[in-house]
């Protein structure tokens, strides 16, 4: 335990883009291994986990989830992989655009915002329009790995938490995960 | 029945003649991936997912429908091979809209089996987002371009087992689409008998049950293999 505790802490981080949460769901599903993981790590930017708004420098191991979708998404994935040493495209929607990508074969923005607000609306049919609070939509939701480099696919929707912990685990030995056969590697 | 004997994977195999190259390797123990292909059915290798080796030939040839002939050498797993395999999935995938978490098939999928037996943990090419249109005319089916890897075998089934022709396929490159009767919707074409044998050969979510939600799909193409040797020996049945 005193050789553990003399180790640098993993600089981890987890970020929430174009996605339901439900990877960051299955993440808090890793139960009790949480207490373990707690004092291996130091969490520097997470919506579930820390208050920081900003995301940090240095950071060793960063889980994305979600495609990226909007203006907002755009500039913190080019941030986050500026920042990061290890970043991991975390569930299926980082890798394929998955759910979120739904609307990709729509013709643009406009298009899907009149499908969402105006097509759809029960009574008071209008654009939410708040310039500089609510991000402009992309012209699709891209994978991640289609805009910056990645080092590591997690893929599920969502992953299991039994293949987090196994990623995180390899990761905090200085592994390499393996990432093959159906517990690792199925998407959906 | 004359005997041929060939070299798989290094192995020495000995099959009937007029044999294929994959049912000689399947009968010898060695698994070559396949999606089009379904026993019952006339191969047409339209995926190329069974490409193998052969040597003295420059060219890759499709397992299924290449024959055994004497002293034939074999490779079906060289790296070469597994990257095109590779490649070929992650066509499939990023060609049309498989999204696995919300598809009746999801867990009983075929093509999300290939995808992990290549090992395809993300596509390395470009997924292109083709708007492409469910048809639910059918009171009892549906079929879903999104998800339809154009294996054919909704068409060869309805033509060779169930006779009534009411599938084909239609256009050509990024258009190729599963066409009902004279491409009308599918609830309006006469031939069709709602036998469903489509829907239970479909190796994706594309033909499926109305009211079947996200992986509640459960279908066993392996099924029309039994009924036709079901059928075959009451023919012979005096």
């Amino acid at each position: 335990m005193s050789q553990l505790a003399k180790q640098p802490k993993l600089r981890l981080a987890t970020v929430w883009l174009a996605g339901c949460s439900g990877c960051h769901m299955s993440f808090l599903d890793l139960d009790e291994w949480l207490i373990e993981l707690a004092p291996r790590i130091e969490m520097v930017f997470s919506p579930i986990a820390s208050d920081t708004k900003t995301y940090p420098e240095d950071v060793d191991v960063a889980l994305v989830e979600g495609g990226v979708g909007n203006s907002d998404n755009l500039a913190l994935i080019h941030q986050v992989r500026q920042r990061t040493r290890l970043l991991v495209s975390f569930g299926d929607c980082a890798i394929t655009a998955n759910v979120p990508g739904l609307r990709n074969p729509l013709a643009g923005p406009a298009a899907v915002l009149d499908r969402s607000y105006l097509e759809l609306a029960d009574g008071s049919a209008q654009w939410p329009h708040a310039p500089g609070l609510v991000p402009e939509l992309l012209e699709r939701v891209l994978p991640v790995h289609e805009l910056v480099p990645v080092d590591l696919f997690l893929p599920g929707c969502p992953p299991p938490a039994e293949r987090i912990r196994a990623v995180l685990d390899a990761l905090l030995r200085g592994e390499q995960p393996l990432m093959e056969g159906p517990e690792m590697i199925r998407f959906g | 029945m004359s005997v041929r004997t060939l070299r798989i994977d290094g192995r020495d195999v000995a099959s009937a003649d007029g044999a294929t190259v994959l049912e000689a390797a399947r009968d010898a123990g060695v698994a070559i991936p396949t999606l089009c292909h379904l026993e019952g059915l006339s191969p047409v290798a339209a995926c190329r997912l069974c490409l193998v080796e052969i040597e003295g030939s420059g060219k890759l040839q499709p397992a299924c429908i290449t024959p055994v002939s004497e002293g034939l050498v074999v490779h079906t797993a060289t790296p070469r091979l597994r990257e095109i395999r590779r490649t070929v999935i992650e066509l499939l995938f990023t060609e049309g809209n498989h999204v696995c978490a919300v598809c009746v098939a999801n867990g009983h999928c075929e093509l999300q089996d290939r995808a992990v037996e290549v090992g395809m943990d993300h596509a390395r090419l470009p997924y292109r987002f083709p708007d492409r249109p469910v048809d639910l005319s059918h009171p009892r089916f549906g079929l879903d371009h999104n998800r339809c890897i154009l294996c054919s075998r909704c068409v060869r089934v309805c033509d060779e087992v169930e006779g009534a022709h009411v599938w084909d396929v239609a256009w050509r490159g990024e258009h190729c689409r599963i066409i009902a009767g004279l491409d009308q919707p599918w609830g309006t074409v006469d031939a069709c008998t709602d036998c469903g044998k489509c829907v239970m050969v479909c190796p994706t979510g594309a033909l499926f049950h109305k009211g079947d939600s996200e992986g509640e799909k459960h279908e066993d193409p392996s099924r029309l293999a039994a009924l036709q040797r079901a059928r075959h020996s009451r023919q012979e049945a005096p």
